[in-house]
């Protein structure tokens, strides 16, 4: 009597966090579109827009900065007046927040090398993925390169993370 | 005009945080583009499904501002105005991707999951990657434009 009644909540449990994660699916949807709307009204879509506000030293266009502060006006505040007083999200058991807080020298270069590859192409990876669907070539490369460049630096991680473990087993 | 031009800006910069914050009030995740795509990539199972119609939506979203006027670029163009030159865009726009990618990935984000998520959350480690991103941009930039004989 008992296990068909544990049963019967393991299958209940089963299904809500299916049905959870049909929604979850949906929500991430909804939000990606909102993103990319967003990238696209704001014009950052367009790589020239882009290097236009990072000539800084050209005919500087500070559009980009009006993006920054429109995203952040939003969104800053509902984090810390909404997120931060929630247990759990609405369709998940936990906020996936980040959690290293240590500045390294894998964040400093990171961010040197991101910045260089940003500057020469004016793309970062949102609007990159954003302009799939006009089929440019150079779109293309850019995603496939990005992926490689991806793929060789979690392989350099492995191999700093297991370097700074070897020393770390030294006594 | 140009002032049309900053509204624009800022308007599509509040539907990014919407989204943003939308995805972490329903899923609890951070809206960090380049973490997205590689986690898409690089794992499987039904866990991971959320990312890519995350990214289904990145893609399908410019359609829904198309009504309003609002298009995707015509031309791709970079530092280097390189339209005349096929190839040379070519090599350049893959050696930008893999720095980007390469990147990216080192350091724990781009301009969205540093820039705006965890600049709104005050994260020094989001606040100074932003940063640095920022003035190597802006170096890259100005050398490209102005460096090599230019001005």
């Amino acid at each position: 009597m008992m296990g068909e009644i544990n049963d019967k909540k393991q299958v209940f449990s089963a299904v809500s966090i299916e049905v959870n994660s049909t929604k979850q699916n949906f929500m991430a949807l909804i939000s990606g579109l909102l993103f990319s709307a967003g990238l696209t009204v704001s014009t950052m879509v367009d790589p020239a827009r882009v290097i236009g506000f990072l000539d800084v030293l050209g005919a500087w266009d500070p559009a980009l900065a009006f993006v920054m502060l429109g995203a952040i006006i939003v969104y800053m505040p509902l984090y810390w007046l909404v997120i931060r007083r929630k247990r759990t999200p609405l369709l998940g058991r936990e906020f996936h927040l980040p959690s290293k807080i240590k500045i390294d020298g894998s964040l400093v270069m990171g961010a040197v090398i991101f910045g260089i590859g940003w500057g020469i192409t004016g793309i970062c990876p949102g609007p990159a993925i954003a302009n799939i669907s006009k089929g440019h070539f150079s779109i293309f490369i850019f995603i496939l390169s990005m992926v490689v460049g991806m793929l060789v630096a979690s392989k350099f991680n492995n191999i700093i993370k297991c370097a700074q473990e070897n020393r770390c087993n030294e006594p | 005009m140009l002032t049309e031009v900053f509204f624009h800006a800022f308007i599509g910069g509040g539907l990014i945080g919407l989204g943003a914050f939308l995805l972490l009030l329903f899923n609890g995740r951070i809206a960090g583009v380049s973490g997205i795509a590689y986690t898409a990539l690089a794992t499987s199972g039904s866990g991971n499904h959320w990312r890519w119609y995350f990214i289904a939506g990145l893609i399908m979203g410019p359609l829904l501002a198309q009504p309003f006027g609002f298009t995707l670029p015509d031309t791709i163009v970079g530092a280097f105005d390189t339209t005349d030159s096929p190839l040379n865009n070519t090599l350049v726009t893959l050696l930008g991707g893999i720095l980007v990618g390469f990147g990216t990935q080192l350091g724990s984000g781009c301009t969205s999951g540093h820039g705006i998520c965890g600049i709104s959350r005050l994260s020094s480690r989001s606040i100074l990657a932003t940063c640095i991103f920022m003035l190597s941009a802006f170096a890259t930039v100005t050398l490209i434009k102005h460096g090599f004989g230019g001005i």
